[in-house]
């Protein structure tokens, strides 16, 4: 396996901890018992799994049965907003507010549902990189059917006024569903205290596995099955249980919330001396807001680069990030989210996304720190559009 | 997607990079708003391409072809060069992801607008040599 040294991707995915693994052992060795036996083996099955499903529900504040599991963050997207959008439509309501800079995983179901019928408002999220309460609020209306709006942006990570958006729906009696895939951990979340209707989670950005997530459920709803079958998951979810996945979620939502405040203490350190130190690189950009956004989140933009390029070489130093270009997003736009913040294409087109964990070292930081600047010089020093911009030849940023 | 070693290995150690100072042909394809910018740099002697330097602007992929391109114009006569292909391109990197095909039309597309350059300086209406440049692939973002 490639021996990538300094990992500052973990918006992306993050390492397995070792407590989560030595938790996920058993169970993938002799504890292979089908939860829904009734001898020993399935019985030991089933209290572990229970056991996980307590661990989320105390890491949510919510009830153990208002807990799903599924098999990933998207799958909990899916869920949430078909089956909130089949009951609701039924009642005659089909309209969805939602933002312009969801993760793809909200937006494409949300299209789907738009081809269905449904109507759906996209609310901006201006150069900060946060909606606005009042424009939610203003977007209300008689047949609106759902509100969802992510906890904290995955490429930016702005932090959202969840809070104050669920104050306002249960207010207006809509049902709100939040995406807290990158949130989790990183902010204190109470889904009665601050009214959410459902929620969307990911074991693998919290040091869990791959292939596992959450859907939290408010009892008063009772969705629609999305995946038809056996009577897991009090009939709603279908599907033999994922045991060792599961098992390591609770235990690493369990770590995730217990750790928030030192986490955030240390990377809010981190955050700051790579702000200070990269905003000192000439015609570099902080995308999304400086204060509200998650501690372990920087995201820039260097004019004259470009993204991949940019990732390439820092690659070569061992150094794993992530950007927005286009050359990255697999497609020939670059990211949707730097768009929907106002950058211009040739902008975000040479982004960087460095996104930390409570692994990340000072050395690490000293090192990208050290490395950074140098790159961005020798690509500007090849870049014709960097010859360009310090002629003053080309676009302005707005 | 994955990049092959020779991509890699162009990347990390581009040949040819920089400016010309006596160039007599430059030329400048792509465009910022995509993502890739080439710009390349001749010195053209008796129909020779004496020398050459580029510099570019993009990914992994637009750098690597650019470098290689260079290496393969360079000491050629204009019509040899004038007769590399994108696939060409391709070829000498053992190969580009499917998304990174553009890159290889922009190496081609760099060489001739240069060359394209070098007539025009020389009063000659490049058309004929050269055929017709897309200069700035403003279509290659409708996707
Ligand atoms: C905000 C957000 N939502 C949803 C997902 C999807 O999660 P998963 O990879 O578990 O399907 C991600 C992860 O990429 C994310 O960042």
């Amino acid at each position: 396996m490639p021996n990538t040294r300094i990992y500052l991707d973990n918006a992306a995915t993050t390492k397995i901890s070792d407590s989560v693994l030595d938790a996920m052992l058993p169970w993938l060795k002799d504890g292979y018992g089908n939860p829904s036996s009734i001898y020993t083996l399935g019985r030991e099955a089933a209290v572990a799994l229970n056991k996980a499903r307590s661990q989320v529900a105390k890491a949510l504040g919510c009830d153990d049965n208002e807990v799903y599991f599924t098999s990933c963050g998207s799958e909990s997207d899916n869920w949430a907003l078909i089956s909130t959008a089949k009951m609701m439509g039924a009642k005659g309501k089909k309209h969805i507010i939602s933002t312009v800079f969801e993760h793809h995983a909200i937006l494409h179901t949300l299209q789907a549902l738009e081809k269905e019928g449904y109507e759906v408002t996209y609310l901006p999220v201006y150069e900060n990189g946060i909606v606005r309460v009042e424009d939610v609020e203003k977007a209300i209306r008689d047949d609106t059917a759902l509100v969802t709006i992510m906890y904290a942006n995955n490429e930016i990570g702005t932090i959202q006024p969840i809070p104050e958006i669920g104050e306002i729906c249960s207010r207006k009696g809509v049902i709100f569903h939040t995406d807290a895939v990158q949130a989790v951990g990183n902010v204190h979340i109470n889904v009665k205290e601050q009214k959410i209707d459902m929620l969307s989670l990911s074991g693998h950005k919290i040091h869990a596995q791959k292939g596992v997530g959450v859907l939290y459920v408010n009892k008063k709803y009772r969705l629609a099955p999305f995946i038809n079958g056996g009577a897991q998951e009090r009939g709603r979810r279908a599907g033999t249980e994922n045991i060792p996945a599961i098992v390591g979620l609770g235990v690493a939502m369990t770590e995730a919330v217990a750790g928030i405040d030192a986490k955030n203490e240390k990377l809010r350190k981190f955050q700051d001396r790579i702000i200070n130190s990269v905003m000192k690189i000439d015609r570099v950009h902080l995308n999304g807001d400086r204060e509200k956004r998650l501690a372990g989140n920087l995201n820039f933009s260097f004019e004259g680069v470009e993204g991949e390029s940019l990732l390439l070489q820092l690659d070569l130093q061992g150094i794993a990030a992530s950007s927005g270009s286009a050359c990255t997003s697999g497609s020939l736009d670059p990211s949707h989210v730097l768009l929907a913040i106002g950058l211009p294409h040739e902008v975000a087109h040479g982004s960087l996304r460095i996104s930390m964990s409570e692994y990340t070292t000072e050395e690490e930081i000293d090192r990208l720190l050290e490395v950074l600047p140098v790159i961005i010089e020798r690509l500007r020093g090849m870049s014709p559009l960097w010859e360009h911009i310090i002629k003053g030849e080309t676009f302005k940023i707005k | 997607m994955i990049y092959s070693e020779k991509v890699m290995e162009h990347f990390a150690n581009p040949r040819n990079i920089g400016e010309l100072e006596d160039a007599n042909g430059v030329g400048e394809v792509g465009n910022a708003k995509c993502g890739d910018i080439m710009k390349m740099y001749l010195k053209i002697n008796n129909g020779i391409i004496e020398d050459v330097k580029f510099k570019t602007f993009g990914c992994g992929a637009a750098i690597a072809t650019s470098s290689i391109a260079t290496e393969m114009i360079k000491g050629k006569p204009l019509d040899e060069a004038l007769k590399l292909t994108n696939k060409a391109v391709i070829e000498a990197l053992d190969g580009l992801p499917p998304a990174k095909i553009h890159c290889s039309v922009l190496a081609e597309q760099a060489v001739k607008s240069a060359v394209a350059d070098y007539y025009k300086r020389q009063g000659i209406d490049p058309t004929p040599f050269v055929g017709k440049i897309e200069e700035h692939c403003d279509t290659c973002c409708e996707v």
